[in-house]
């Protein structure tokens, strides 16, 4: 078969692309506008919308890890989307750079008066540094290196693969995604701690990368489910997105939903259960303020109502539903990264600022447009793939 | 010893692939026959389907995981609270947070156990005999053959019209399957 894309697909990208880019420069204008009324509140809402929009091209990235490791039907009508999403890393990293510019606004740890009267914080200066080569930044560009590498080589391989369909080469680039796994569970874990938890330098946990991992995964689902609900209005990629596969990426994103409400709460019940200064504040910060009633609805939005609506095997085959489920959930993953970024600045209680949307609107609206050019290419080199060719040539009666 | 004339249980037709079959039951069903079997060596999500066969099942799993759920928050909040109360670090009484492992771990034993045991029972396992294995072919459903039966109590069943409707659907075999 031939590419992927049709004229009436190419028309709608282009339409969503100009759309995105249209919000992402009106929205950086007024984040630009923020940035000279505020600064302060400009990079907290930059962090907290970075944070976020950063889970997509890394779940992307991590998915198609697990995916090359695994294989699975489950990947082959996300491949695509998976691709396009990790293909976009270099705009993460370009965006990254505001967030070492706005770094004293942010991590007290950066303040040498902080740290001279802070016993705790100058034992953790030896991590929590910029001067040092293996420091904050160093370290950022060492992450940067080893995903936007690892996310073009492995784009590569497919491709090379699918071109000779050469077993040998798929066995390597399979070994290579199981030390890719590896790196990229560490790497996020470290720059989470860097970026996020480093927020609240004196609070540690050791889940918290797990946390940002699987919420990754869980954005990176929702998106894939409606993306590919969306190329499905057309030919051909109608004919890959089957109900069998809607069924697959709903059962992920359902196993996803459970699994995020696993690590939140086992993140809370240790701290909970061991009671200890040094741990409780983040907790009390969240749940004993105002914020309260944001976790509340995150324990009955972001887990309990999709819980229970995924459980249906209609609901997950039906791409409409399915769709729409998953677009709340990505709003459900805002809501989650609010709550666990924006109380470090407003610690006394529920705190909004305009800024929390109009950077986030700017930063997704550039990010989507990019993506979409990504995806244009993508969805364009598909000469000859032989999971999309068993796609669409096997009755789905075959089954694995 | 009693010899009964042996009774009709069925029509039966053999298949090379998962699609004929699929396409049989379509045909069958569409005919009219309500009592309809179709057995083949993997599991075919489009015979259910074709069949418009419904499961039970998943809402009594549900059952069994709330049930699960129930038992596991119940025990511990009646263990913890009423039965032997104990101060445990200063904290209340009725610390759920510390309950919810236990009622996650029952609630997915209690599904587990409702989906093996509802699986089995609504199978109608266990069944050591079967009158399909009187046809000799059939043996290789376990294999690499997929079969269907129209069987003998479907209240349109006609011998004549059942063997035609099977052989239109281009089986290897047609044959009729005694009791």
């Amino acid at each position: 078969m031939t590419a992927l894309n049709s004229d009436a697909l190419r028309a709608r990208i282009d339409g969503v692309q100009k759309l995105a880019l249209g919000v992402g420069v009106l929205g950086a204008i007024g984040a630009g506008v923020g940035w000279s009324q505020d600064a302060t509140e400009f990079f907290r809402s930059y962090l907290f919308s970075f944070l976020f929009w950063m889970a997509f091209p890394l779940g992307c990235l991590g998915l198609t890890l697990v995916h090359t490791l695994t294989g699975g039907n489950w990947g082959i009508a996300a491949r695509r989307v998976l691709h396009a999403g990790m293909r976009t890393l270099p705009l993460t990293a370009l965006f990254f750079i505001v967030v070492g510019v706005g770094l004293h606004q942010l991590y007290e740890w950066s303040h040498a008066d902080v740290v001279a009267a802070d016993p705790i914080l100058q034992h953790k200066s030896k991590y929590l540094n910029t001067t040092e080569f293996h420091g904050f930044y160093g370290r950022a560009v060492f992450y940067f290196l080893f995903w936007i590498g690892y996310a073009y080589m492995l784009s590569a391989r497919h491709d090379h693969y699918e071109r000779t369909r050469d077993e040998k080469y798929a066995a390597t680039t399979r070994n290579l995604a199981g030390i890719g796994t590896l790196l990229f569970v560490l790497t996020v874990t470290f720059a989470v701690t860097d970026w996020a938890m480093s927020l609240e330098p004196h609070w540690f946990s050791t889940i918290y990368g797990v946390m940002f991992i699987v919420g990754q995964g869980l954005s990176t689902l929702a998106f894939t489910i409606v993306m590919s609900a969306w190329l499905a209005k057309s030919a051909p990629y109608s004919a890959i997105m089957q109900a069998k596969r809607y069924h697959d990426l709903g059962k992920l994103m359902f196993a996803f939903t459970l699994l995020w409400g696993y690590v939140t709460l086992a993140q809370f019940l240790i701290i909970w259960s061991a009671n200890l200064p040094e741990e409780t504040p983040w907790y009390l910060h969240r749940g004993y303020t105002s914020w309260r009633t944001i976790l509340v609805a995150l324990l009955s939005l972001h887990f309990a109502l999709p819980f229970l609506i995924l459980l249906s095997r209609k609901v997950k085959q039906n791409p409409a539903l399915v769709s729409k489920i998953a677009l709340f959930i990505l709003v459900m993953r805002f809501v989650d990264m609010s709550w666990i970024i924006i109380p470090a600045f407003h610690q006394e209680g529920f705190h909004f600022h305009w800024l929390y949307l109009a950077t986030p609107a700017a930063m997704g609206g550039l990010w989507v447009a990019f993506f979409m050019q990504q995806l244009k290419g993508r969805l364009a080199s598909a000469p000859a793939d032989s999971y999309l060719e068993r796609a669409l040539e096997v009755a789905p009666s075959h089954g694995h | 010893m009693q010899h009964e004339t042996p009774t009709l249980y069925g029509v039966l037709a053999e298949f090379a692939s998962a699609d004929e079959l699929v396409a049989a039951c379509k045909r069958v069903k569409a005919a009219g026959y309500e009592k309809v079997e179709a057995y083949s060596p993997l599991p075919l999500h489009e015979v259910n389907h074709a069949l418009g066969h419904t499961s039970k099942l998943s809402s009594l799993i549900f059952c069994g995981g709330l049930t699960g759920a129930l038992t596991g928050f119940g025990m511990q909040t009646y263990i913890s609270v009423f039965d032997y109360p104990m101060n445990i670090g200063g904290r209340p009484y009725f610390s759920w947070p510390s309950f919810i492992v236990i009622t996650f771990e029952m609630t997915v034993l209690f599904s587990a156990l409702t989906a093996v045991i509802g699986m089995i029972a609504l199978n109608g396992l266990p069944q050591p005999y079967h009158p399909l294995f009187n046809s000799a072919a059939f043996e290789r459903a376990s294999r690499n053959r997929f079969f269907l039966c129209i069987e003998a109590d479907d209240p349109r069943f006609d011998l004549a019209e059942a063997k035609k409707v099977l052989a239109s659907t281009q089986p290897l075999l047609v044959e009729e399957v005694p009791h």
